[in-house]
């Protein structure tokens, strides 16, 4: 019964996230739920990132006597940069948010295109 | 009416991307295997050598200071200029 | 909700939670952790203390001259330590030639500490500074 579930299922959570992020960014109408969207969508790329550097029955990264099997550990020094990216791209999209409601007094992208 | 259409559309477009991408994946080498040609560059190298060239246990520090510290300069700069973006935006003076 | 139960519980925790981001912050090399992840838990202490006790309250743990300061310092100490390599004959970020009566695995473990804890102040001046003007941005009078 178990073998009836697909191979490689953590690149299959990767490939929802991804799908989730897509349906925001493209069918909500407030400009804000865009934002999160692309935040769900930048996530689910580096989440395929890590999972992709596991060995099985490694140790984490952290030189300790005796232990020769360790995990790859250049997928998190990679992740680790991409999440700071991410972080400053949102924030920087929030500030634009604010001053587009203070400029046109709403935040509907069907009004917005219209204008 | 023109809603419902456009969402079909869009839910099908979604299903698309979706198969050929699982199509993708199924393809790839299996999931937590050692002899993935992933393992095979450079990682090795890290793995052994890391604690006597930089004295320093924790191995995802010294790649990200010592081996790969250009691209920790750029993500510094890159954080850097996100921060001077914001506050060139806020210090406007009042109309 | 009540507010005299927000505001005695941050008054307990935030000390532990300052304390706590800077042993993650200083434990860099040793054990899981780093810059990055320290200076955000120690940034986000102090945005809870700006949602218990408002805006103006945070404002005094950092001033904003204090913050550009040490938004300078952390990139600035990290292109100087670079400048060292070059001052001592060797390539850029090359910190294994300086003459000091040590091992070069030595230099390289002290030049990592000094670098993590400069990302660790940079990343926390950051956080704090990003939480606070979009706060003050979105304060819209009508």
């Amino acid at each position: 019964m178990i073998e009836l579930l697909p191979p490689n299922l953590p690149y299959f959570a990767s490939i929802a996230l991804l799908l989730i992020g897509l349906y925001a960014m493209i069918t909500k109408r407030n400009l804000i739920k865009k934002i999160m969207g692309l935040n769900i969508f930048s996530t689910s790329v580096l989440l395929f990132l890590i999972a992709m550097g596991y060995r099985e029955g490694g140790a984490p990264p952290i030189e300790v006597e005796g232990v020769t099997h360790y995990v790859n550990p250049l997928p998190h020094a990679l992740v680790l940069t991409g999440i700071v990216v991410a972080l400053a791209l949102t924030s920087f999209a929030l500030i634009l948010i604010i001053n587009i409601y203070k400029e046109h007094k709403t935040l509907d992208s069907e009004k917005l295109t219209k204008l | 009416m023109i809603n419902r259409i456009k969402n079909v559309m869009v839910i099908f477009v979604l299903a698309t991307i979706g198969f050929v991408m699982s199509l993708a994946v199924l393809n790839m080498p299996e999931f937590a295997d050692v002899n993935a040609p992933i393992h095979k560059h450079v990682a090795p190298r890290y793995m052994q050598m890391s604690y006597e060239e930089t004295g320093v246990p924790n191995m995802v520090t010294a790649i990200l200071a010592d081996y790969r510290g250009y691209d920790t300069l750029g993500e510094l700069t890159v954080i850097f200029a996100g921060g001077v973006a914001v506050l060139s935006i806020t210090g406007r003076k009042k109309k | 909700m009540n507010p005299v139960i927000i505001r005695t519980i941050t008054r307990v925790l935030v000390p532990f939670i300052q304390l706590f981001g800077l042993y993650i912050i200083v434990h860099g090399p040793v054990s899981p952790g780093g810059g990055f992840q320290g200076g955000v838990v120690v940034g986000s202490s102090m945005i809870l203390v700006a949602l218990a006790y408002g805006l103006d309250k945070a404002e005094t743990m950092a001033n904003h001259s204090y913050r550009i300061i040490m938004d300078c310092v952390g990139s600035l100490v990290y292109a100087g330590i670079g400048l060292i390599g070059i001052a001592a004959g060797g390539m850029f970020l090359q910190y294994g030639i300086i003459p000091l009566p040590f091992t070069p695995a030595r230099i390289n473990n002290l030049m990592i500490f000094l670098i993590g804890s400069a990302i660790g102040v940079h990343i926390m001046a950051l956080v704090l500074s990003l939480f606070l003007h979009t706060a003050k941005e979105a304060e819209i009078d009508d």
